[in-house]
């Protein structure tokens, strides 16, 4: 390992931790509400047995809740399960738009403790690039977490993607209302520059625009080598 | 059995409909809040035997509400019922007030049993 490397592996692990317990923590308020909601549907049986009547459409309700909260932790579960499967490969196709919004599924429920809400605006076509699918991840987090850090409660970040022949960028914009002690020297900082070295690309925060942009290669061939030193 | 006023305090509406439904059903006098502003507002009209609150919640995170709330009555009984119940969050509970900590998703007699050792304390002591 060299000392880019060393950055970007304890902060991969960071980064999979935060989000892991970010996940965990709504799969653990689904399974709160279903409980409660089974346990309804118990007091209710115990009170037909005292003979208080059974109310059908309050019975049908209740499973109508149970089965939503059971759609909520599928979708919660396959978004864990893509976002397990991101490590498994360190070249791979990223199809932009649907990273910009899944990241935004991944981050929403640390937004919304945030008051703050995003939208992903779709590029005309589909933006396609050959990158590190784990590390590009990484990046963006990074800049949704400071993006969140930096704004105040009821803002909405922008996520877009736009690209020329070469190059591809993804801009977050909407970051208002930046602490008085911010310093630019924050942004990008270490663990930033060595994603984004090891990603080919460069990471710029626009301070009077309230954005980030992030400039990646568009093809394989200007990739620098995403692999750790001496392999 | 004399009537236990209980503020119960949870961002997650579905999960506060049932709960307070379940408790009601059990003879607890339940009020709740889907905010910790809203519970701070609530808790200065009236006065509860005992708090049960979620950690982790959009505006204000539940130690944040837990110290203003303890401060306004500090004769209030706090319970931490969250999905986060780690040790580190434990202590930062109990340091910040909160006598019991409970992980969601919790057992209905537990919570039952932990409010009215709550109540029965208070008793004893005055």
């Amino acid at each position: 390992m060299n000392p880019q490397w060393d950055i970007i592996g304890s902060e991969g692990f960071k980064f999979m931790g935060k989000i892991n317990a970010s996940i965990s923590h709504e799969i653990k308020n689904v399974l709160a509400i279903i409980n409660e909601n089974a346990g309804l549907l118990e007091d209710f049986t115990s009170m037909a047995e005292k003979g208080v009547p059974l109310d059908s459409e309050r019975l049908k309700k209740l499973a109508d809740k149970i089965q939503s909260q059971i759609q909520r932790a599928d979708r919660i579960v396959k978004n864990m399960n893509t976002f397990a499967h991101s490590v498994d490969e360190t070249k791979g196709n990223v199809e932009l738009d649907e990273l910009l919004s899944f990241m935004t599924v991944l981050s929403q429920r640390l937004a919304a403790m945030k008051e703050l809400t995003f939208s992903v605006v779709s590029p005309p076509d589909p933006i396609i690039i050959t990158t590190h699918p784990f590390l590009l991840e990484n990046m963006i987090w990074f800049c949704l977490d400071f993006a969140m850090e930096m704004t105040g409660p009821g803002k909405n970040l922008h996520l877009t993607a736009d690209a020329d022949d070469q190059w591809v960028s993804i801009t977050i914009s909407g970051i208002e209302g930046l602490r008085d002690n911010f310093s630019s020297e924050i942004f990008p900082g270490k663990r930033e520059n060595a994603l984004m070295q090891a990603l080919g690309g460069r990471a710029v925060f626009d301070q009077s625009g309230g954005k980030i942009i992030l400039s990646l290669p568009r093809k394989t061939e200007a990739q620098k080598d995403l692999k750790p030193a001496g392999e | 059995m004399t009537e236990r006023k209980v503020l119960l305090i949870d961002d997650e509406l579905d999960f506060l409909e049932a709960l307070s439904e379940r408790m009601r059903n059990r003879g607890l006098n339940v009020t709740t809040a889907t905010s910790a502003k809203e519970a701070i507002q609530i808790a200065q009209r009236e006065t509860y035997d005992v708090l049960v609150l979620d950690l982790n919640m959009p505006e204000m995170g539940g130690l944040e509400a837990l110290k203003i709330l303890k401060g306004n009555n500090p004769d209030i009984h706090v319970i931490i019922l969250t999905g986060y119940a780690t040790v580190e969050n434990g202590i930062r509970a109990v340091l910040s007030g909160a006598e019991e900590i409970l992980e969601k998703p919790s057992s209905m007699d537990v919570l039952i049993r932990k409010i009215e050792k709550l109540v029965t304390k208070k008793m004893i002591q005055v």
